[in-house]
C-alpha cells in the first residue's frame, strides 16, 4: 500500500515536468526514468509479463530512439507554430483535468465482482497446452490478434522505409555512427551480446509456462543486437538485403501457414491439433521471435538517412 | 470448405500478400498485387452471394473458441457490400496505379514503387478486418493496420508540404487510437468481454459505459475526419499521389465509419439516445455544409476533391438520429440503407474523381481550376468521368447518390425531421455548384492541351464512375442485402 | 487496492498526456505526451486484468495480453512518429 503509493507519487512527479519540460532532451531523460518505475508498477499489478516488456520496450528501446532524435533535433530551426494562448491552455487544462476526474470516478464504479475471463482461460488452458495463460491467450483464444499485430510491424517496417529520402534507398538503416572502438560503450558491445542472447532464449523459452515470451525475448535480441551498431563498431545491413527481409517477413508468414493448416486440418482458421497445439505454438514462436527483435531492431535504427546516400 | 473459410480469405489474402511484399521486392510485390486482386473480389463476391442467399450473416470462430473467450468473425450484408467495393476499388486503384509504381523487368527497385503494393495490400487486408471482425480489440488493430498504411501513402511523394499533411495526420490517428483504447478498456472492466454481440446484451447504460463509449466515438470520429475533426483531411488526401488519395477518401475513412456503426447499434443499440445522434448529425450536416462551401472555394482542383470528401462524409452521419429516434421501424432501415449506400457510392465515385484529377494533373502540368479551360477538348474522357461521379456526389437520378440520398430524405420526413432533408437539398446544390464550375472552366474554349499519351488510366476511372451512377439502377431489393444481420435488430 | 490505486494513476496520465499533446507544439514533446497517455491508458487496463483476478491467477490474463500487444503496437507508432520528425527537420535544413 505505502509502496504503491510512494510509486504513483515518483511516477506522477515524473510525468508532470516531462510535459512542461522547456528542452526536448530534458523531457526525454524523465521520459526514460519514467519508463522504469512503470515496469515497477507493472509488477505491483502481478503483471510480471507486461513489467518485462515495459522495461525492454517502454524504457530500453524507447529511451534509445528518443534520446537519439532529442540529439539529432537539439539546435535546429525552432518551432513554428505560435504556441496557444493563455486562455486556452488553462481551458485544456480543466478540460484535461475533468477528463481525468471523470475517468477516476469510472473507475472506481466498475462493477464489483469484476466481470472476468480467468475461469474460462483456466478451464480451456489445457487444451492448448501450455501453462502461462498469457501465453494461451496470445497464441491460443485470441491468437487472431497477435498475428494480425505481428502483421502491424512488419507494416511499420515497410512505412518506415518509405520515410527515407529517396537519395539514401536501399543503403543501411539509420544514420552514420561515429566508430567507438574502445569507449565504454563498444566495451558493452562486445561483452553484452553473448549474454543478452542467453537470457533472451531463456525467456522465450521460459514463457510457455511461466512469464516472458516472445514480445520480451525480441525486445532484448533486439537491443543485443543494437549495440555494436551504436557503438560503431558493426554496420548494420543495407535495407536492400533479400535476407534481412526474409527474417522480417517469415514469423507472420508462419503464423499464416499454421492458422491455414487448422483450417484445412481442423476445420477452423487457427485451430491446433490435439497433443501438437504446443509444439505448433513453440514453432511459430521462435520464427516470430526472430522476426520481432529485427523489426524492432530496425525500428529503432529508423529509414536510411540523407547521409547514407550515395 | 465451408462458407467459413470465405472471410478467413478476405482477411488473410491481403494480409499475407502485404507480408511477402517485403522480401518479394517492388516487382513482385506489383505482381503479387494484381494477381490476389481477382481472387479477392471473386471472394468478396462469393460472400455477398452467401449472405444474400442465406439471408444470415456469415460466422466463424477462430480456433474454434466462441466468443466471449475466443474470436469470431461475422460478416453481415454490410460487411459484405462494403467488401465487393473494397475489392473493386483496390483493385481498380491497382491497375491504375501500374503506371506510375510499376517496375519494369530488370529495372531497380525505387523507394515509391516498393513502398506502394504492401500499403495498398495493408489498406485492403485492414478494410475487410474492420468488416469481418466482431471485437472491439481487433477493431483496434484493423484501425492501427490503416493508420500504418494511410501515413506513408500520403509522405509518398517525400515533398515538405506532405511530410507535414503526413505528421498531422498520424498525430490525429494516434490520438484517435488512443481514445478508442481507452474505451476498450472500460468497455472490458464493465462487461468483461469485448465482443460486440455478447456485449450487446451485457452492456447497460452504466456510467463506464457511457464514458467508454464516448472516448471510443471521440476517437473514431477523430479518423473518419467528421467536422470539426477534419483538419487533417484535405492536406492529406491533397498531397497524396492519385491512386493513394484513391484509396484514403474511399475506403480508409470508411473504416473507422464502419466500426463506429458497430459500436452505437451493435454494442449500444438505444443507449446513447436521440439527443447524442442529433449531436452526431448536427456536425454531419456542418461538415455537408461547410465543406461544400470550402470545396467551392478552392483554387486547386485535387483540394476541391478533398474537400468534397469531408462534405459527403457529413451524409454517414444523417442516419444515427433517424434510426435511435425510431428504433426497429421501417424508417430506421430505410436510414440504414441509405447510410450505406452512400457509403458504397462515395467510394467508386470518389476514387473516379481523385485518379481523373490526378490524371489530369499529370497532362495538364498543373491543377489549377482557373486554367483548366480547353480540358474539355484536350481530355475528353476524365472531364465525363468527373461529371459523372459529380452526378453520384450531388445525388442526382439515376445514381447511386441518388438513391442514398433519397432514401434518407424520405426517412428525415417519415421520422419528422424535416431538417435533415433540407440539409440534404441544400447540400445537394453546393455540390451541384463545385462541380459545375469545374465542369464550366473545362468545358470553355480554351489553351489547355495535354499530350495523348497511351493506357494512362482514363478508362479505369470512368468505369468507376459509371459503376457510381449504376448503382442507381439497382432494383430496391438489391439493397436489401445491407439489412441482412443488422445488429440493432437483435443478434 | 492495488488496482485502484493504479488504475487512478492511469486516470491522472491520461490527463497529463492528453494536456501535453494538446499544448505543446515540439513535435517530439508531443510524442512524449502521446506516449504517457498511452501508458495511462494501458494502466487503466492494467487495473481491470487486476480486479478480474480469479481461478488461482492474480489477474485477469485477457486484458494483460492485449496490454503486451498494445506495448508493442504504440512503440512501433513512435518510431514511425519519431522518423517523420526527424525527416522533416531534415528536409527544413535544406530550406
Amino acid at each position: 500500500m505505502i509502496a504503491d503509493l510512494l510509486i504513483v507519487a515518483a511516477i506522477v512527479a515524473l510525468a508532470l515536468p516531462v510535459v512542461l519540460a522547456r528542452s526536448a532532451f530534458t523531457a526525454v531523460a524523465l521520459f526514460v526514468a519514467y519508463g522504469l518505475l512503470l515496469a515497477f508498477a507493472w509488477v505491483r499489478l502481478d503483471a510480471v509479463d507486461v513489467a518485462l516488456t515495459e522495461a525492454a520496450i517502454g524504457a530500453g528501446l524507447s529511451g534509445v530512439l528518443l534520446l537519439g532524435a532529442a540529439r539529432r533535433l537539439a539546435g535546429g530551426p525552432p518551432v513554428e507554430d505560435a504556441p496557444p494562448g493563455k486562455a486556452q491552455v488553462a481551458l485544456i487544462g480543466v478540460g484535461c483535468a475533468g477528463l481525468a476526474v471523470a475517468l477516476g470516478a469510472v473507475i472506481l464504479a466498475l462493477p464489483d465482482p469484476a466481470p472476468s475471463l480467468a475461469e474460462p482461460v483456466m478451464a480451456n488452458i489445457a487444451a492448448i497446452e501450455v501453462g502461462n495463460p498469457v501465453t494461451a491467450v496470445l497464441m491460443g483464444f485470441r491468437g487472431l490478434d497477435t498475428l494480425l499485430e505481428a502483421a502491424v510491424l512488419v507494416l511499420a517496417v515497410v512505412a518506415l522505409w518509405a520515410l527515407a529520402p529517396d537519395a539514401a534507398w536501399g543503403a543501411a538503416p539509420g544514420w552514420r555512427q561515429p566508430p567507438a572502438t574502445d569507449g565504454p560503450l563498444a566495451l558493452l558491445a562486445r561483452v553484452l551480446p553473448p549474454i543478452g542472447v542467453v537470457v533472451a532464449v531463456h525467456i522465450l523459452w521460459v514463457g510457455a509456462d511461466a512469464p516472458g515470451g516472445k514480445f520480451q525475448a525480441a525486445a532484448i535480441l533486439a537491443a543485443m543486437w543494437l549495440l555494436p551498431w551504436m557503438a560503431g563498431i558493426a554496420a548494420p545491413p543495407p535495407i536492400s538485403r533479400a535476407w534481412l527481409r526474409i527474417v522480417i517477413a517469415a514469423g507472420p508468414v508462419a503464423f499464416i501457414l499454421a492458422g491455414f493448416a487448422g483450417s484445412v486440418l481442423q476445420g477452423a482458421f487457427l485451430a491446433y491439433p490435439p497433443g501438437y497445439a504446443k509444439a505448433v505454438i513453440i514453432a511459430v514462436e521462435v520464427v516470430l521471435t526472430a522476426s520481432i527483435a529485427v523489426a524492432l531492431a530496425l525500428l529503432v535504427l529508423g529509414p536510411p538517412a540523407e547521409d547514407r546516400g550515395a | 470448405m465451408s462458407a467459413g473459410m470465405l472471410p478467413v480469405l478476405a482477411v488473410m489474402l491481403p494480409v499475407l500478400g502485404m507480408v511477402l511484399a517485403l522480401p518479394l521486392g517492388a516487382r513482385g510485390a506489383e505482381r503479387l498485387t494484381l494477381a490476389l486482386a481477382p481472387l479477392g473480389l471473386a471472394v468478396a463476391v462469393a460472400i455477398a452471394v452467401v449472405v444474400y442467399g442465406g439471408s444470415a450473416p456469415i460466422r466463424h470462430e477462430l480456433g474454434h473458441w466462441a466468443p466471449p473467450l475466443g474470436l469470431a468473425f461475422r460478416v453481415d450484408g454490410l460487411s459484405a457490400a462494403m467488401m465487393v467495393t473494397a475489392a473493386v476499388v483496390i483493385g481498380a486503384t491497382a491497375l491504375f496505379a501500374r503506371g506510375q509504381f510499376g517496375t519494369a523487368a530488370g529495372e531497380a527497385e525505387t523507394r515509391r514503387a516498393f513502398a506502394f503494393w504492401p500499403l495498398l495490400l495493408a489498406i485492403w487486408g485492414a478494410t475487410n478486418l474492420a468488416l469481418a471482425a466482431n471485437d472491439l480489440f481487433t477493431f483496434y488493430v484493423a484501425l492501427e493496420l490503416l493508420t500504418f498504411a494511410a501515413m506513408p501513402m500520403v509522405a509518398l511523394d517525400g515533398k515538405r508540404e506532405t511530410l507535414e499533411a503526413a505528421l498531422r495526420y498520424l498525430m490525429f490517428a494516434l490520438l484517435g487510437s488512443v481514445l478508442y483504447l481507452l474505451g476498450v478498456a472500460l468497455m472490458y472492466g464493465a462487461a468483461g468481454t469485448l465482443d460486440v454481440v455478447v456485449l450487446a446484451s451485457r452492456a447497460g447504460g452504466t456510467y463506464p459505459v457511457l464514458l467508454a463509449a464516448a472516448l471510443m466515438t471521440a476517437g473514431l470520429l477523430a479518423k473518419t475526419a467528421l467536422l470539426p475533426l477534419h483538419l487533417w483531411l484535405p492536406p492529406a488526401h491533397a498531397g497524396a499521389p492519385a491512386a493513394a488519395s484513391a484509396v484514403l477518401s474511399a475506403l480508409v475513412v470508411k473504416g473507422s465509419f464502419v466500426i463506429l456503426l458497430r459500436l452505437w447499434f451493435g454494442v449500444l443499440p438505444g443507449i446513447p439516445g436521440p439527443m447524442a445522434a442529433q449531436i452526431l448529425a448536427g456536425l454531419g450536416a456542418a461538415a455537408i455544409l461547410l465543406g461544400s462551401v470550402a470545396a467551392l472555394a478552392q483554387e486547386r482542383l485535387k483540394l476541391l476533391v478533398a474537400y468534397s470528401t469531408v462534405a459527403q462524409i457529413g451524409y454517414l452521419f444523417l442516419m444515427f438520429p433517424l434510426i435511435a429516434s425510431m428504433p426497429g421501424t421501417e424508417t430506421a432501415a430505410k436510414a440504414w440503407t441509405g447510410g450505406v449506400v452512400q457509403a458504397v457510392a462515395h467510394a467508386f465515385a470518389k476514387a473516379a474523381m481523385f485518379l481523373t484529377v490526378g490524371l489530369m494533373a499529370a497532362r495538364l502540368g498543373h491543377d489549377r481550376i482557373r486554367d483548366i479551360a480547353g480540358a474539355g477538348r484536350a481530355l475528353p474522357v476524365p472531364m465525363i468521368t468527373f461529371g459523372l461521379a459529380g452526378l453520384t456526389l450531388m445525388g442526382v437520378p439515376p445514381s447511386g447518390g441518388f438513391a442514398a440520398k433519397w432514401l434518407l430524405l424520405a426517412a428525415a420526413i417519415e421520422a419528422g425531421q424535416w431538417w435533415w432533408a433540407l440539409v440534404i437539398l441544400c447540400g445537394g446544390l453546393l455540390t451541384g455548384g463545385y462541380v459545375y464550375r469545374v465542369l464550366s472552366v473545362g468545358l470553355r474554349a480554351g489553351e489547355a492541351t495535354a499530350p495523348t499519351r497511351s493506357a494512362d488510366g482514363q478508362g479505369i476511372a470512368l468505369v468507376l464512375a459509371i459503376v457510381s451512377v449504376l448503382l442507381g439502377f439497382l432494383p430496391l431489393g438489391a439493397f436489401g442485402l445491407v439489412q441482412i444481420g443488422r445488429l440493432d435488430l437483435g443478434p | 487496492m492495488s488496482a485502484t490505486i493504479f488504475g487512478l494513476l492511469g486516470a491522472a496520465l491520461v490527463g497529463i498526456g492528453l494536456f501535453g499533446l494538446l499544448v505543446r507544439r515540439d513535435a517530439l514533446l508531443r510524442i512524449l505526451a502521446f506516449n504517457l497517455l498511452g501508458g495511462g491508458v494501458f494502466l487503466v487496463f492494467g487495473a481491470v486484468a487486476r480486479r478480474g483476478a480469479g481461478a488461482g491467477l492474480p489477474a485477469d490474463p485477457v486484458p494483460q495480453a492485449i496490454i503486451l500487444t498494445g506495448i508493442v503496437v504504440a512503440f512501433a507508432a513512435t518510431t514511425l512518429a519519431v522518423a517523420l520528425v526527424l525527416r522533416l527537420a531534415a528536409a527544413k535544413d535544406r530550406g
